[in-house]
């Protein structure tokens, strides 16, 4: 007996139905979990958005949300639709309809999406203005202008340096403070840093403070941030580098402002390129020049015991 | 109708080649052009596949031995991946699925063998320098296997080869550059050829509003690759400039790496990734754009009912095509460039997203009413249509620049286009490959063995890149060795050994494909004529189709999706029937 193509005599039977289950069980299983993880349902809580300490990025968390949530009002409904047709269509002897236009499902299913998306297009643009476009501003003999960078960050294979304004607070001066793979800033105060590469591209990636900006060699970037409590965060680079791209982390501190400025001048006292000895414990990063050296695994996390 | 539509079956008169290897080796007919593509890039696709399960492998269990392959390769390091190694090892699994897999399959694969039977040609209009664009690919695939060779000194810039990185590391870089150069030109002829065969070579009747959107697809994404192509074909050529001859577009003035000056000029940084994503934008459409075809042609035909939005569904793809080349900014978000030119660019990505819907739309619109069979080819059809929505949707979060700040080249871009790319490109293609194979083989492929691959192929593939979403929230990076030298991603490390269990799964699930098809061909049965009961023209010509397609020139009388005209009238009438109908869907 040879396999035909069912005609339209032979009516499908019940159990054909059960393949549209398959579009339906999957998708909203792996949505189902996503939205346990959003609303914080354990142990999925790790699954979403890390906390977020910068006031910036909290219009990003909210529109992170928003376009999750219109993501998956518009998922249900076309899987399920998607389901639904399906479900019904397999046990069909017959077409029920040969329509093949109607203008007005086009013109409807084109102007919703398009309000929808417009609508976000327009939420998004206070963020972008506030994080990206509209650098924070210091009055300045009685004019607004920009504020200057109170940090140089210079990313290189594969590290970071420092280079703090001193009691100046002019950067690219005699009294720059400099330290290495630990960046520690004041609460309370709104702080733009100034990125610069030394060789190729690299990103700076605070998780935890929403930033992220390209580092392009030739090309000084700026970034703003502020955080309100004192909090240690780790900082990652999110633009490949090379084989030691995953060893470049470094980490983010914010002090008080008191604390910031001790932290200052103890430095300044120090052979210019030393470390913040009494906050700044030696980084533990590899021998880098060395092509052919990477981290071991610590025991128990990244290791196969 | 135009001149050449009005002469009568088109295509370039060549003689049935007589010796061996005219026929199978440097033959000038679309068909085995078209099965040449389709083997070569089944075997890349092994390749390419055993290259992401070592990327995988070194996520769940980083730095510990690599089965099978670890002990000879890197014998030295215990049988540990080295950093440098995995940085090659990404690359070339992009560049492979890309480059040799994807854009040959669908577009080289089925856009050879289908576009002349679709039409009613004879064959290509330019047969010789079809040959050429398949020949052209192999100094390519040579290069290629050069670089993954060279393993610690391979390319490590990723596919995207950002310089100053991909300008001063990578020893192999250069025959990166140099393979995707031919690949290039193959690409480049083969899409002047379809351009010229769709609009020339048309049997009488086949109108441009008759022709199967398959051939729209593969036209609109030939028209996508003559105009962008070149650009990247430009940029290869210029980063290669400035790795051999010193010159220094892309490398910015006093640039000094490892005590040396690079710089001999004063070039940017960002000049090549524009010129990189105006090209590789519009390549995540020559990736879709024929799966989208595709896929609308065996919906209708699965769904035994007429498309829905036929005119509506072109025009949709013409819109992607022509918004696709004002796009390329997204992928450009936090580079540096611009941050006012980026609102340009998201406005143009928010608007990119509505053809795309509108598509899924008149799928579902489809497939309301209709009467489904689930053949296995149905089911990857189907399985597509999921897959893109959900590959859609997280498209528009990241298309919000603010929200892209958080995600950029994390782990929720890789779910993004995995989703894209994997479950609905490859799935269309195997949908493509199921339907296609009695016109390709003259046999049968087994439909248990295809139900058994799609089901295990569906729930791995929703379980290998939807968990990647979660790392993309916490903002778990992209192309890192191991991620876990960051103590905050460690509590993910179970997450990624999940994943790359559904990735073992998954790819072990393709034996099964592999199984089929090579027994298929073998001991498949032998089909009917017109097996799947479709409209187009292929059906009307022999399986496989003899030298010439068709005994005579057919005239088409309609469009292709005919489909449950009447309750006692037949059940599809094909393109090339004469027979005259009276019917609702009469287009």
């Amino acid at each position: 007996m040879s396999w035909r193509y069912p005609t339209r005599n032979n009516p499908g039977e019940a159990m054909q139905r059960l393949w549209s289950l398959v579009f339906l069980v999957v998708p909203i299983a792996c949505s189902a979990i996503y939205l346990l993880a959003a609303l914080g349902v354990p142990p999925l809580q790790k699954f979403w958005l890390p906390p977020n300490y910068n006031a910036g990025g909290d219009s990003i968390d909210r529109l992170f949300v928003l376009t999750h949530l219109v993501a998956a009002v518009v998922l249900v409904l076309t899987m399920g639709a998607l389901f639904w047709f399906s479900w019904q269509g397999s046990a069909r002897a017959q077409a029920t309809s040969t329509t093949a236009h109607h203008t007005m499902l086009e013109i409807v299913w084109t102007i919703v999406p398009a309000c929808v998306l417009i609508a976000l297009a327009v939420y998004q643009f206070p963020s972008w203005n506030e994080n990206k476009l509209l650098r924070p501003q210091i009055l300045d003999k009685g004019r607004a202008i920009a504020q200057p960078p109170l940090v140089k960050v210079v990313a290189k294979r594969f590290g970071w340096e420092f280079y703090h304004a001193g009691p100046d607070g002019l950067l690219e001066t005699r009294d720059d403070v400099f330290v290495e793979n630990l960046l520690v800033l004041p609460v309370g105060e709104d702080v733009v840093l100034q990125l610069e590469s030394r060789d190729v591209l690299h990103s700076f990636f605070v998780p935890g403070l929403r930033v992220k900006q390209d580092v392009v060699p030739g090309l000084p970037q700026f970034l703003w941030f502020r955080v309100e409590k004192p909090v240690e965060l780790e900082m990652v680079c999110a633009e490949l580098c090379g084989w030691g791209h995953y060893t470049m982390q470094g980490r983010v501190r914010f002090v008080p402002r008191a604390e910031y400025e001790a932290g200052i001048l103890v430095q300044r006292a120090l052979p210019r390129s030393g470390h913040l000895a009494h906050i700044n414990p030696p980084v533990t990063h590899v021998a880098l020049r060395e092509r052919r050296r990477w981290p071991q695994p610590t025991r128990g996390v990244s290791g196969n015991e | 109708m135009s001149d050449a539509t009005a002469r009568g079956l088109g295509g370039a008169a060549h003689d049935r080649p007589s010796v061996w290897w005219s026929r199978y080796l440097f033959s000038r007919d679309h068909k085995t052009i078209g099965l040449q593509f389709l083997m070569s890039s089944l075997i890349w696709m092994v390749i390419g596949g055993a290259l992401a399960l070592a990327i995988r492998w070194q996520l769940a269990w980083p730095w510990t031995e690599m089965p099978v392959f670890g002990r000879w390769m890197f014998a030295a390091d215990g049988g540990q991946i080295t950093p440098q190694f995995y940085n090659t090892l990404f690359t070339m699994h992009a560049t492979i699925m890309i480059f040799f897999v994807v854009i040959p399959l669908l577009v080289g694969a089925f856009g050879n063998y289908l576009i002349p039977l679709m039409i009613g040609a004879r064959d290509m209009a330019f047969p010789t320098m079809n040959m050429l664009s398949y020949w052209l690919m192999w100094p390519g695939f040579a290069c290629m296997v050069v670089a993954l060779a060279a393993g610690d000194q391979g390319p490590e810039a990723g596919w995207t080869a950002y310089p100053p990185l991909s300008v001063v590391y990578g020893n192999a870089q250069d025959w990166w550059l140099v393979g995707l150069v031919f690949v290039g030109v193959s690409s480049m002829l083969g899409s002047l050829n379809y351009i010229t065969t769709i609009m020339q070579l048309r049997a009488p009747g086949m109108t441009w509003f008759r022709l199967p959107m398959t051939v729209w697809g593969l036209l609109i994404t030939a028209v996508l690759q003559a105009f962008a192509l070149p650009v990247l074909t430009a940029a290869l050529l210029m980063q290669l400039l400035d790795r051999w001859a010193g010159t220094s577009f892309f490398v910015p003035a006093g640039l000094v790496i490892e005590g040396q000056d690079i710089a001999t000029g004063a070039g940017q940084p960002l000049l090549w990734q524009h010129l990189f994503w105006f090209y590789s934008h519009p390549a995540v459409y020559i990736m879709i754009l024929p799966a989208m075809g595709i896929v609308s042609d065996l919906l209708s035909c699965g769904c035994r009912r007429p498309l829905f939005g036929y005119r509506v569904m072109v025009l949709s793809m013409i819109a992607i095509a022509g918004m696709g080349f004002i796009v390329w900014g997204h992928h450009m978000f936090v580079s540096g460039m611009s941050y006012l030119l980026t609102v340009s660019f998201m406005a143009s990505t928010m608007l990119i997203a509505l053809p795309s819907g509108v598509k899924t739309f008149n799928w579902l619109a489809t497939l309301w009413s209709a009467r489904i069979r689930w053949t296995s080819w149905m089911l990857f059809t189907v399985g597509f249509i999921s897959m893109f929505v959900i590959g859609g949707l997280s498209g528009i979060v990241m298309a919000a620049p603010p929200a892209d700040i958080l995600i950029h080249d994390t782990y929720f871009i890789v779910a993004h286009f995995h989703y894209v790319l994997f479950g609905s490109s490859i799935l269309a293609a195997f949908a493509a490959i199921h339907f296609w194979f009695p016109k390709m083989f003259g046999r049968l492929m087994n439909e248990t063995l295809g139900k058994i691959h799609f089901v295990l192929t569906y729930l791995f593939l929703n379980g290998t890149f939807f968990p990647m979403h979660f790392l993309g929230a916490r903002g778990f990076p992209r192309r890192y060795a191991d991620p876990y030298v960051v103590e905050s991603f460690r509590d993910l490390l179970p997450l990624n050994q999940f994943i790359t269990w559904c990735a073992l799964g998954m790819g072990a699930a393709q034996l099964i494909f592999a199984v089929n098809f090579l027994g298929s061909l073998l001991w498949g049965r032998r089909p009917e004529r017109n097996p799947w009961g479709a409209n187009t023209l292929d059906w009307e010509t022999d399986n496989p189709p003899p030298h010439g397609n068709f005994a005579s020139c057919p005239t088409v009388y309609r469009w292709p999706y005919q489909y449950e005209i009447s309750p006692d009238g037949p059940d599809h009438l094909p393109q090339a029937n004469p027979e005259l109908v009276q019917s609702r869907a009469q287009q």
